[in-house]
């Protein structure tokens, strides 16, 4: 389904669409007051753009630095060319340990590449131990939103979803009591479970440490109770040098919640003694985004969804309408570049508004990279024929005077005649919650003529 | 000043009476205004669209109606941002030329002209509806994203107008939902957004809803007209030509 029948159905909820629209607008509004409080916080945007930008021309330098430098320290590094190749080998390492059951904090990589699927057939347990991700999880579904993966479910709904499945009582709503059965659900996975996964917000090629950031610490619940930690990253996780974490960290939390920090920024540099630990380095078509001169800077994002926060669409659509593991405005230039044809509704799905841009404190630009992929699709051959055929009319009109003329002149007459013409609700999706504007006797054009003809 | 006026194809066909109100304000303030009359479209619709490529010839009928004057001034952000960045090809001289030489109208009477007083009055309260184009794309006005100081050139323009109230909204410059072809391939969301757009003016109690594009603004008019509103829109232009 695409974005614009899914996104109609949100909408059926009116109630439900407005208490999301505020819900977000306010993480917005707390980005907002964060970033105020930091002097120079424009300066720290170009700053983090520039050791981005720096580190994308060379990414193969620093790729193989980092490798080097945590095999030195004892991690075990491994280099996935696709999702499916990622899969394997996290497969390879739990079966080589003999192990049924993983706990695994958030990683959007793993959503990514269908990890979880992928590892249910193989008749391996996967369990998100993030709060939000378990709750979807339970219900079968997907994150949402990358910072906040349940932002769509109201209280009411984790009751409900908690008394199916952790059998707390029925038509419970406080938060305090729902997460308290959730934690206890959890210490229970945890203290049981052998291996445990993790993300990697930032990878630093200088020291091959790499720093996952959490508000629950499940990430450093898991990984310190396991034997074993395997963490899954993108080649576009690397930063330089330990002393840039300074930038990220500082941006990153301020941009997706409005924290001054994240309550855990977990450093890990090598595995404790017995412990085996694993990084798997993906890169699932983003050297292809490399390559795209005009879509190079999304590999930019370090996922502070900020830009989903403050998009007015994906307010009013919610995050499922995207059908991408990203939704939002960076899902939409991300996600054209691994499947075409699937997500070509996805660049349409905004009003180039450029909020987007504004708020990325990589300084992505989000807006102008939604134009340009629009412009490739259609190159491309992923735009419908009607479309293309009503282009071809329009353009002809308005390349040519004459024709603009006579057209505009013949279609208001006609709007003003025939007004039920245009008010056809299933062939007007304009009229639909919209009236027509009126269509006055004269153009612009026309006045001028008669007023102010000079010669 | 040499002025050349042009008035986007939409605001041509169905709001004749923002091209008069900018025509005559130019002219008001000193300007010798000329309408090349060969003009149709800036050529957006197409290019939002993803097509891009295939507007040439619009493209072209744009430069060869232009690209004499020095000054080109325009109602509309969106149609200005659109010539600014993507007018074609880039690289012929009068296309350069027009992309440096085109301004919004408000920029234009703010920079350009440095108007600081104006004969008009408009004894109403007034809520602006700031379009992203012209805001984002122009720097019409400060932005609400980024840190830095605040200022609005068309709501200078707007202190200057006797009698005139405005309103202070809650979600200063959030988009309305146009979109250009987003507005009827995204209806659900481009409504939703519209009304919510509405519901900050109406709450602020205002009787106009102005702005400095005429296609966010027939966008919240087919809503308010649909709502059976009294809240009426109006475009910038008119309301600085105004002298009621």
């Amino acid at each position: 389904m695409d974005h614009a029948h899914a996104s109609t159905i949100f909408n059926k909820d009116k109630a439900r669409t407005g208490w999301h629209d505020e819900t977000l607008w306010m993480v917005r509004e707390k980005r907002d007051k964060a970033a105020r409080l930091v002097p120079d916080w424009e300066k720290l945007r170009e700053a983090a753009s520039q050791i981005k930008s720096h580190t994308l021309s060379n990414l193969d330098e620093y790729l193989l630095e980092f490798e080097a430098k945590a095999e030195k320290n004892g991690i075990i590094v491994h280099w996935a060319a696709d999702a499916l190749e990622h899969n394997e080998i996290i497969l390879s390492i739990i079966r080589a340990n003999n192990i049924s059951k993983v706990v695994k904090s958030k990683s959007m990589l793993t959503e990514e590449c269908h990890m979880n699927e992928y590892l249910a057939s193989k008749g391996i347990e996967v369990i998100d131990t993030d709060l939000g991700e378990r709750i979807v999880q339970f219900r079968k579904e997907h994150p949402s939103h990358i910072v906040m993966p349940a932002i769509h479910l109201k209280r009411e709904d984790v009751g409900e979803t908690f008394h199916k499945h952790l059998g707390t009582e029925k038509g419970a709503t406080d938060p305090q009591y729902l997460t308290e059965a959730a934690r206890q659900h959890l210490r229970d996975k945890f203290i049981s479970s052998e291996l445990a996964m993790t993300g990697v917000n930032f990878a630093i090629a200088e020291t091959g440490g790499f720093v996952v950031c959490t508000n629950e610490g499940n990430a450093d619940m898991g990984a310190h109770l396991a034997n074993v930690h395997i963490a899954s990253m993108g080649i576009e996780k690397i930063i330089p040098k330990a002393e840039h974490l300074g930038v990220f960290l500082r941006l990153l939390a301020r941009s997706a919640t409005g924290q001054p920090i994240t309550t855990y920024s977990s450093h890990f540099h090598k595995p404790r003694t017995k412990q085996q630990m694993h990084i798997v380095i993906v890169d699932n078509g983003r050297t292809v985004q490399l390559g795209r001169p005009d879509f190079r800077n999304s590999l930019k994002c370090i996922r502070c969804a900020a830009c989903f926060n403050t998009c007015p669409v994906y307010r009013r659509s919610g995050g499922h309408s995207y059908h991408n593991a990203v939704a939002g405005p960076i899902g939409s230039i991300l996600a054209p570049n691994l499947n075409m044809r699937e997500n070509a509704d996805l660049p349409f799905a905004s009003t180039l508004c450029g909020s987007c841009t504004n708020v990325c404190p990589v300084k992505i630009d989000l807006h102008d990279q939604l134009w340009k992929w629009r412009q490739v699709l259609i190159k491309e051959g992923y735009g419908s024929i009607s479309k293309k055929a009503g282009m071809n009319v329009m353009n002809t009109i308005l390349s040519n005077p004459g024709i603009y003329n006579f057209m505009g002149k013949i279609g208001r007459g006609m709007l003003r005649a025939m007004p039920w013409i245009a008010k056809s609700k299933s062939l007007n999706p304009w009229y639909k919650q919209r009236e027509m504007p009126n269509a006055p006797a004269q153009s612009f054009k026309t006045w001028y003529a008669t007023n102010r003809k000079k010669s | 000043m040499k002025v050349a006026l042009f008035i986007p194809c939409y605001v041509d066909q169905f709001y004749s009476q923002v091209g008069i109100s900018t025509l005559e304000l130019l002219e008001r303030l000193g300007c010798d205004v000329d309408f090349p009359i060969r003009q149709t479209c800036c050529g957006q619709p197409m290019a939002n669209a993803g097509f891009a490529a295939s507007s040439k010839a619009c493209d072209a009928n744009f430069t060869e109606n232009f690209k004499e004057f020095d000054y080109i001034v325009c109602p509309s952000g969106s149609c200005v941002l659109h010539i600014k960045e993507h007018l074609q090809p880039a690289s012929d001289p009068a296309v350069a030329r027009i992309r440096s030489n085109i301004y919004e109208l408000t920029e234009f009477l703010v920079d350009i002209l440095k108007v600081e007083n104006l004969d008009a009055s408009f004894s109403h309260k007034v809520g602006f509806h700031v379009s992203c184009h012209g805001q984002r794309g122009l720097h019409l006005s400060s932005m609400s994203e980024l840190m830095a100081p605040t200022f609005s050139k068309p709501a200078k323009l707007l202190g200057m107008v006797k009698g005139l109230e405005l309103a202070t909204l809650t979600r200063k410059d959030e988009c309305c939902g146009f979109g250009g072809t987003f507005c009827v391939t995204e209806e659900a969301v481009s409504v939703r957004m519209g009304q919510d757009r509405i519901d900050d003016h109406l709450d602020k109690g205002v009787e106009y809803i102005t702005g400095g594009d005429m296609s966010c603004l027939m966008h919240l008019e087919g809503i308010l007209k649909r709502q059976k509103s009294e809240v009426k829109v109006v475009h910038i232009a008119e309301i600085l030509n105004s002298r009621n």
